[in-house]
């Protein structure tokens, strides 16, 4: 019989360091933040705000950029594909700073040895279609080629950069203003969940990946400086965009379950899993703070895009509680646990 | 999107989702602090003793709406959490002589007295999560190897291995019984002078194999009413209001307010599968007590199946290593009593959490402390306007 060795701790990076809730930030604060916090643009947004994006002042108008490597499992799943996630992903980050007009985006692609050529020219394809809805195009690229087991099929990074006027961080909710989600929740990550488990539910899931730039800046000028604070809600779900929007803005949030948005099968598919859908990646929505004047105008302009025809108001700030979120059951109150990991890894 | 369009397995998870009217649910919990109030006694302390009910109550957070009165425990409901530290050493101990240990995944991450099979695994045993008796049994016929099952759960999870040991299974397999029985840890509970339980909501599911006609000699004893309820929000409520007028009326006995499912009389089908494989005996519940036939251990007919007959477990092969310094400080069995909450614990959501658990109550599904920390504790949620 072996005997019991004391494994000497080595601490190591875990999955759920790159979850998207509070374990990935605490890793960013403690590594990749030291020494950057410094060289921050001043005045501007830089790495230590931890935002979607940074904003350099450049003239009179303020140059957003930003980076998102995709790593999905699998490359095709219902609704989308790896590609489409590149181009949504750092499109909206950049809409989520107020930057709704694309200048341009990089992909970086690491391919493995072996991978299909037919893949990667479906991939690409689906890029271009998206860069379309998105009015925005691919002007710079790298690409690398990996040994078999070096790499698991295709990670793509893409970078974007974007001018706007008016920066929108996600620091800057109020006691009083109202939270909109621009659609239903939960659609991608119970798209991947099926996908991957053989759920036998594709035909009802699919994910949200869409850029929606062309959505944001709807909004955004629905109500001159209404909108005070964006986030999209990707990995961690609703929950972990609500949590950080809360604790860096100095508010609480009072989040009603019955007024969020949530399809039939998103619906069923969390009840027959247990996993919640306000825990659940979203590639295609924005949780948006508004000031109570004006949500109905928010509200109706976003209805009336055909990525926001299930927008809602589902919460409110409030003064106390700061950096929690209440969830209203309907049945009694709790606080909302962030959770410490995606329920699935490498969905995005 | 249609439902009419959606599989029938989702159109039932939706029929749940349905069951759920709000309005219900606050004339429920109007007539829980009504009568509550009656009483005119604080605290009124009630039981369940059921992880399933805990998860529904935290998960529609129905402790904020409940008067500040009344005290709803949590009782000894959770399997992995009262499984006790010698049963785990037992599979932990056959997982490293080379026994392939198939049992549910909770059961791998608790700690016995050093160990936990988890632990056994990185050093190399082969320890598989299942999620039914027969699953395991599907392995021992893939594997030349002794395969045992690391049968832990309530009476409703020991029917299910009942059945597989009445059945055909290969040579090499063989089960290692930790399932308890509930009613009989009822009584101890009940007799508990820190714990003052003035009523008893016990388990549907359970239920449904034992009957409900099983809790009235309890009743007859003890004077404390109970009554058994489902897992939906309102099935709780419902169940909570019932139980508090019993009190209030000093009217000790059972009430079935699970009639969808439960009979008194139960499933005798499988109470005889049940009771023709196992056999009540006395054993520790992990932090609660000895408890009299809380244990259920194969019969003697059926010993060509029990692990523990058939390899020796030398538990002197863990009497070298001291078990980990926080353990001290867990008051696991004090919240499985009913004496504590999580929020009483130093190691709560601090050195304690689900990935990196210190007790059994953080390691379950079921257990008290990883609800608690799933569904954002037990704080105080009155919010102005």
């Amino acid at each position: 019989m072996s005997t019991i060795v004391l494994d000497e701790k080595v601490e190591r990076v875990s999955l759920k360091q790159g979850a998207g809730g509070r374990a990935m930030r605490r890793l960013i604060q403690e590594v990749f933040l030291r020494g950057f916090e410094q060289a921050s643009p001043a005045p501007g947004i830089g790495l230590g705000a931890m935002d979607d994006g940074a904003a350099i002042r450049v003239g009179d108008r303020w140059l957003v950029l930003t980076t998102d490597s995709h790593v999905v499992h699998p490359i095709f799943f219902p609704g989308g594909d790896i590609g489409r996630l590149a181009v949504s992903g750092t499109v909206n980050d950049l809409a989520m700073m107020g930057a709704t007009e694309v200048l341009g985006l990089t992909c970086a692609a690491i391919l493995e040895e072996g991978f299909p050529r037919t893949d990667l020219e479906r991939i690409q394809e689906s890029m271009r279609l998206t860069c379309l809805e998105a009015e925005a195009s691919v002007v710079t690229g790298d690409t690398k080629v990996m040994g078999r087991g070096e790499i698991d099929g295709i990670v793509l990074n893409t970078a974007g950069v974007a001018l706007t006027d008016r920066v929108v961080p996600d620091a800057g909710l109020r006691p009083g203003d109202r939270l909109l989600v621009t659609g239903t929740i939960g659609d991608h990550g119970f798209a991947i969940l099926s996908a991957r488990h053989g759920l036998e539910l594709e035909g009802e899931l699919a994910s949200d990946v869409a850029p929606i730039n062309g959505l944001i800046r709807a909004a955004l000028s629905a109500w001159p400086g209404g909108v005070v604070a964006m986030k999209d809600p990707t990995r961690g779900g609703l929950s972990s965009a609500l949590h950080e929007m809360a604790e860096k803005s100095g508010v609480g949030i009072l989040l009603e379950e019955s007024a969020v948005p949530v399809t039939e099968a998103v619906r069923a598919a969390a009840e027959l899993t247990g996993i919640d859908p306000i825990h659940v990646a979203n590639e295609g929505k924005a949780v948006l703070g508004v000031a109570p004047e004006a949500v109905e105008s928010v509200l109706e302009t976003l209805r009336s895009h055909p990525l926001g025809r299930d927008a809602a108001v589902v919460g409110r700030c409030l003064a106390e509680r700061v950096g929690n979120v209440i969830l209203d059951t309907g049945f009694g109150r709790r606080l909302l646990a962030e959770p410490e990991g995606e329920p699935l890894p490498r969905i995005c | 999107m249609s439902a009419t369009t959606l599989p029938v397995v989702l159109t039932e998870s939706l029929r749940q989702v349905r069951f759920r009217d709000p309005d219900l649910a606050r004339r429920l919990s109007a007539s829980i602090a009504r009568v509550t109030d009656e009483i005119g006694r604080s605290p009124v302390s009630v039981m369940h003793v059921c992880g399933s009910h805990e998860q529904a109550i935290a998960k529609f957070g129905l402790r904020a709406t409940f008067p500040k009165k009344l005290n709803v425990i949590m009782g000894p409901g959770c399997p992995v959490c009262i499984t006790d530290l010698p049963e785990v050493d037992e599979g932990v101990v056959l997982a490293r002589q080379g026994v392939v240990i198939a049992t549910y995944g909770d059961m791998v991450k608790v700690r016995g007295t050093v160990q936990s099979l988890a632990d056994a695994q990185e050093e190399g045993a082969d320890v598989r999560v299942v999620y039914s008796a027969a699953q395991a049994v599907e392995l021992a016929r893939q594997t030349p190897k002794p395969v045992v099952f690391f049968a832990t759960g309530f009476e409703t999870t020991a029917v299910a291995t009942a059945a597989v040991v009445r059945g055909p299974v290969p040579e090499n397999f063989s089960v290692l019984s930790a399932h308890k029985y509930i009613p009989p840890v009822m009584e101890i509970v009940a007799e508990m002078p820190e714990t003052r339980v003035e009523g008893f909501l016990a388990a549907g599911h359970a239920a449904t194999i034992t009957g409900w006609g099983i809790f009235e000699s309890f009743v007859a004893r003890h004077g404390i009413p109970v009554v058994v309820a489902g897992f939906e929000p309102l099935d709780i409520l419902a169940g909570l209001a019932k139980l508090l007028e019993l009190v209030r009326d000093a009217t000790p006995r059972v009430v079935n307010m699970f009639p969808r499912c439960v009979t008194r009389e139960g499933n005798r089908r499988a109470q005889e599968e049940l009771w023709s494989v196992f056999r009540p005996v006395g054993g520790r519940w992990r932090g609660i007590a000895h408890v009299p036939n809380g244990n259920l251990r194969l019969r003697e007919e059926w010993a060509h199946l029990d692990a523990r007959r058939r390899f020796p477990i030398d538990l002197t092969s863990l009497w070298d290593y001291g078990p980990p310094n926080l353990v001290a400080s867990c008051i696991c069995g004090d919240i499985m009593s009913g004496i504590a909450s999580p929020s009483d614990c130093t190691l709560f959501g601090k050195e304690c959490v689900p990935d990196n658990p210190v007790g059994a109550c953080m390691v379950s599904s079921e257990g008290t402390c990883k609800i608690w920390h799933q569904y954002g504790g037990h704080p105080d949620l009155q919010v102005n306007g």
